[in-house]
């Protein structure tokens, strides 16, 4: 099959960007229907979703605690025979729910690409170096304040085959779960200024300017360690619960 | 800046194609171990919209005890044979699949018909569907529950697993005809 080019998914995003904002319809969350983004075709719902009040198991989520993580697993940089290749970076930031409260000890997950762009995974056959040092997957648990905190090595770009020349902007993955299981969240980390940004019909399905910059970290000196690592924050919002909080649990925020 | 008005919540984006060494783990299928007394399989296969089986999604479930009790038990990650947490991951394989060895779910209310909550990642789904697998046997809680209740019988059909000789079979389809009922819960 012919690859398209850029142009023609630059074309196709921009005629989706006018007509939303014509509309006055940006959008929060992404497009599921987004055709730019080629495999998203067959693979998004047609039909509405059903608004639906959840029921008591949707209520809570599951439970995850130092038994299920080794503290150890929030550096990605360690546990392998020699230091990775690519720049050290702090990744930190807060995990709130829509009200503004902080989601404890809770479980946050990621995976990258390592430094040239490439994951490892059988079915990635980007050209470019496997690092025997960078696996590129942690593990941690928010604190009692909802902060979390990985130390990484900074993803590169990374080619794919949505079109022709088609380039992911640096990102990391993340996934969250937050006190109810209807605020669970898998979505991706990027890093300031990328000029991948406009190209990548991943990132633009979201339609609303603003919130997609949600989804960009914020680069952050007073992170940064002296010959050591440099830092970025990037805070989580999830939606809010729907928990009926009791006063004691209210009281401590 | 990721600091913004209230009310927005940070957007969602694709699992994408890559998730099979971050998020998988020993055991993340297996709530309980499979074959052990009261154990069922939960089972099924994803399809896109040409009915083509989705080999690179990932389906979690969330899930009351058999006596309807919600676990608060960590040990997802770790499981250790004993504790029942609630919570399986499942990656689908190539030609779609996915299972779940666990326990039936309990009504968590008296008269209430039980399900799994389930949630569905893909690469091309550029956000997580939420949706349930509801159990098939209690007709009169089935016909009670207010979700099922406003649905048409094709639509219906969609959430209700079906018996078979382990445990339950439910299909996902996300999209087509029989496209399954996806959820959308208050403040998203």
């Amino acid at each position: 099959m012919e690859l398209e080019t850029q142009s023609v998914i630059d074309a196709e995003i921009s005629a989706i960007a006018q007509a939303t904002e014509q509309a006055g319809a940006g959008e929060l969350q992404p497009h599921v229907d987004y055709p730019p983004y080629r495999s998203s075709i067959l693979r998004h719902p047609t039909k509405d979703l059903r608004h639906t009040d959840p029921e008591t198991i949707e209520r809570w989520a599951p439970c995850f605690s130092h038994r299920d993580v080794d503290p150890l697993e929030s550096d990605l940089t360690i546990g392998q025979r020699g230091e990775p290749v690519g720049e050290r970076i702090i990744v930190t930031g807060r995990v709130t729910d829509g009200e503004g409260r902080p989601v404890r000890n809770q479980l946050v997950e990621i995976w990258q690409a390592n430094a040239g762009g490439r994951y490892v995974h059988k079915r990635d056959q980007h050209h470019a170096a496997l690092d025997p040092n960078f696996t590129g997957a942690g593990r941690c648990l928010t604190d009692d304040e909802g902060n979390y905190r990985f130390v990484s090595i900074k993803p590169g770009p990374y080619p794919w085959k949505n079109h022709l020349n088609a380039w992911r902007p640096a990102h990391i993955h993340f996934s969250l779960f937050g006190t109810d299981f209807t605020q669970r969240l898998v979505t991706q980390m990027y890093f300031p200024g990328d000029p991948l940004f406009s190209r990548d019909p991943i990132y633009q399905a979201i339609t609303d300017p603003k919130a997609r910059e949600m989804l960009v970290a914020t680069y952050d000196h007073d992170l940064t360690q002296p010959e050591w690592a440099t830092g970025y924050r990037w805070d989580i919002v999830l939606t809010g619960s729907n928990r009926t909080y009791t006063e004691s649990e209210d009281s401590d925020l | 800046m990721n600091t913004t008005a209230s009310g927005m919540s940070t957007p969602g984006q694709t699992v994408g194609p890559f998730f099979h060494y971050g998020l998988p783990y020993d055991g993340d299928r297996d709530l309980v171990t499979p074959g052990s007394p009261g154990s069922i399989r939960l089972h099924g296969t994803v399809y896109d919209g040409n009915g083509a089986p989705v080999q690179d999604s990932l389906i979690e479930i969330w899930q009351a005890r058999p006596d309807g009790t919600v676990p608060q038990e960590p040990g997802s990650l770790r499981r250790d044979g004993w504790t029942f947490t609630g919570f399986g991951r499942a990656s689908t394989s190539r030609d779609g699949s996915f299972y779940f060895s666990t326990l039936a779910p309990g009504a968590t209310e008296p008269g209430a018909a039980p399900f799994f909550a389930v949630t569905v990642f893909a690469r091309g789904l550029l956000d997580r569907l939420f949706t349930r697998a509801y159990l098939p046997e209690d007709e009169a809680a089935l016909a009670a529950d207010p979700l099922l209740s406003s649905l048409e019988p094709e639509r219906r059909r969609t959430l209700v697993a079906e018996k078979d000789e382990q445990g339950y079979r439910f299909d996902i389809r996300l999209q087509g005809e029989d496209e399954t009922v996806f959820l959308l819960f208050p403040g998203r």
